[in-house]
Order: structure tokens, then C-alpha cells, then sequence
């Protein structure tokens, strides 16, 4: 595919764009508001100049950056073959959005919702052709996972999946199939196991860092569950765990207090600088830890 | 100006409290610290040293110690009174 969309220029969207760019597509990447648009385009040249320490390659940052298209206005996307949607994780946006490209794209264009957790089916019921609907949840930071679900809708055609599971190859990932339900795999487990690590922060059982000691020590993951809240942003955990808590009426998906408590005050994790721990981030050094 | 180091360590230590590392220890190779932290570490340099780190330099290998990271920015604050 020559040309692919990207709507929202938030962490993921910055990360989907940058990925298919590296990898030789041209991308029109959109966002409602020109700050975020050039937030995008600032962390996408930082990550490449970065990109040395997470492997031995050297990226030119000029190179990726003239690829991308930054634009307010969703009627650019109406000559891109493939859309990948990214936009916050509420139904009623996200629901705008689809409308809105909808109207935008031909019927042969592929749309992509890049959700956290609702239901492809739902997204694709929006549009007057759910044939050409997917889901593909990328994961935070999306230019080093080499992996990612690929989630067909109940109308998704054979076409659509062969030719996402091609872009996906594309970008350098594997495509994992996985059945359309709320959350998929990944975050119906990892958002409940993130809630529950908040509810011990919450209840003094432990302190982030000790919570997050356990889950790299004891059982040898790389990243701890709360230093992982962090990177995936804290208002992303919290509308994500609400969606499952809305659509499985099950009380075990009730939204932690503390991780309400700090999507209010702003504390979002990498993103803000502060969320469960301190973080350096472009030109504002935050310090401090959560505390309860 | 403190010492380098010790500004280095400094930073890595507010973020690991309770870890004890020396200079010489290789704190990505230890699993201490992985790559995210390296982009966090790289942008406290620059704005700490007042540094533009050129690309070339930004590698793991100049990192991975804070011993390495001093002498790193020792040659570019030479580099930098050289090129004025």
C-alpha cells in the first residue's frame, strides 16, 4: 500500500505513523488539533534519533518525517488505500470519527480501528461497508513490538484480512488472530491485572515500585504492571477498563479510585512526565512520585 | 558545576532507591534499566549538559554505564568549546 491514513496524533497514532513511514509507505496522519499534530512530528524525529539504542540500525529522521502529511482536514484521507484509526478510547468520538471517514472514503478503502477494547463489529456498523472493517490493536511503543492481534469483525470480508495481515507484514509485525470480543486477549487480561495492581497501590498492600519488583523478579517480565500503566497512559487504562466494566457488567472490571484519581490531576503517566513514577520527557522535566 | 557522575548517578538513582550500582556497572546489561530509560536519559543529558547530542553518539554502548555516559559528555562539552 502506497498510502495509508493514520487519524489521531496521540501516542499510538505517532507510533503507527512512524512505523509505516520507516517502512516505506507515505502517511497522511490527522488530528482535530495542530498542537498534537506537531507534538507528533517532534517525538516521531526524537524516536528516530533514539533509535540506535533499541537496535543497531541508524534512521534518518529527515527521511521518515517527508513522508508524513500532518492535516486537519479528514477529507485528505480519500485517496489512502488503507485508514488506521486511532482516536480516544470513547464510543461517542470514536463514533463521530468513523462517520466522518465514512463519508470521506471510497468503499474500497480499508479501515482500521485501532481500539483498546470495543468490539470491531460495533465500529463496523457505522459504515456503510463492514466488509472492509478490522480491528489490529498495536502496542505501545508500536516501532519495537514485533507483534500485533489482528481482529476481524463478524462481516469482515477474506479480502480485508489478507490484505491488513499484508500491511502488518509490511510494518515488520506479526499479525496474531484473534476472534472479536471485547478487549481481545491482551487487554481484557492486562487491564485487569493493571486494576488490580492499582488496587494494592490504593490499599497500601505496596508501593509501585514493589508491586512492579514482583512481576520483574518473580516472574520475569520485562516491565512491571504499573511502569507499564505508565507507558500506556493512565486515561487510556482507565477508559479502557470502563469500557470492559460497561460491556461485561462485571464487577471485577470496577475502575480503581487511585487510577481515576490520577486521570483526574493529570497524572497519565509517560505521556504528562508523572503517573505511578517520574519520567524525563521532551523539554519538561517532572519529578515526584504518585503517593497515597 | 558538580561532577558529571555524580549528576548522572544522581538521576539514575532518584529512579532505582533501592538499587546499589557502581559507576562500572553495565545498568542495561544488569536489567536495571531498558531502553525507554535511555531516551529519558538521553534528553536529561542535553538538557542538563546543554547539549545537542549528535545522532552517531546516541548508542547503547555510550550509555551503558554512567562512567561511559561522563566521559561522553566530557568529549562533547570539548567539541562544543572547539566548534565556538
Amino acid at each position: 500500500m502506497s498510502v495509508v491514513g493514520v487519524i489521531g496524533a496521540g501516542v499510538i497514532g505517532t507510533g503507527v505513523a512512524d512505523n509505516a513511514a520507516r517502512s516505506g509507505h507515505d502517511v497522511i496522519l490527522i488530528d482535530d488539533k495542530a498542537d498534537a499534530l506537531s507534538r507528533s512530528l517532534a517525538l516521531i524525529e526524537r524516536d528516530c534519533r533514539m533509535s540506535r539504542l533499541y537496535s543497531q540500525v541508524a534512521i534518518d529522521a529527515a527521511k521518515v518525517l517527508a513522508r508524513i502529511t500532518p492535516s486537519r482536514d479528514m477529507g485528505e484521507l480519500a485517496g489512502c488505500e488503507l485508514v488506521v484509526e486511532n482516536v480516544t478510547e470513547r464510543w461517542d468520538i470514536k463514533r463521530r470519527v468513523w462517520e466522518e471517514l465514512d463519508a470521506s472514503c471510497p468503499s474500497s478503502t480499508i479501515f482500521v480501528a485501532n481500539t483498546s477494547a470495543i468490539p470491531i463489529t460495533r465500529l463496523a456498523s457505522v459504515t456503510s461497508h463492514p466488509d472492509r472493517v478490522i480491528g489490529v490493536h498495536f502496542m505501545n511503543p508500536v516501532p519495537m513490538k514485533s507483534a500485533v492481534e489482528l481482529i476481524p469483525g463478524r462481516l469482515t470480508s477474506e479480502e480485508t484480512v489478507s490484505q491488513t495481515r499484508e500491511f502488518v507484514h509490511s510494518l515488520g509485525k506479526e499479525a496474531i488472530l484473534v476472534n472479536d470480543a471485547c478487549g481481545f486477549v491482551s487487554n481484557r487480561i492486562l487491564h485487569l491485572a493493571i486494576n488490580e495492581a492499582a488496587f494494592l497501590v490504593y490499599e497500601g498492600v505496596a508501593t509501585p515500585e514493589t508491586v512492579d519488583k514482583v512481576f520483574r523478579t518473580c516472574f520475569g517480565h520485562p516491565m512491571g504492571l504499573l511502569e507499564t500503566a505508565d507507558l500506556i497512559g493512565i486515561d487510556t487504562i482507565l477508559h479502557t477498563i470502563e469500557v470492559l466494566y460497561e460491556h461485561f457488567a462485571d464487577s471485577k472490571y470496577r475502575p480503581s479510585p487511585l487510577l481515576k484519581e490520577m486521570a483526574a490531576a493529570g497524572l497519565l503517566g509517560r505521556k504528562s512526565g508523572r503517573g505511578f513514577y517520574a519520567y524525563e520527557t521532551l523539554g519538561r522535566p517532572v519529578t515526584g512520585e504518585i503517593t497515597t | 558545576m558538580p561532577d558529571a557522575r555524580l549528576i548522572i548517578r544522581t538521576f539514575i538513582s532518584d529512579r532505582l532507591p533501592q538499587v546499589e550500582f557502581s559507576d562500572d556497572d553495565e545498568i542495561f546489561e544488569l536489567g536495571l534499566v531498558n531502553s525507554l530509560f535511555a531516551v529519558e536519559l538521553v534528553m536529561f543529558i542535553e538538557r542538563t549538559f546543554d547539549l545537542v547530542l549528535p545522532n552517531e553518539v546516541i548508542t547503547l554502548d555510550n550509555f551503558r554505564n554512567v562512567a561511559a555516559m561522563a566521559e561522553m559528555i566530557e568529549l562533547q562539552q570539548a567539541q562544543a568549546v572547539r566548534s565556538k
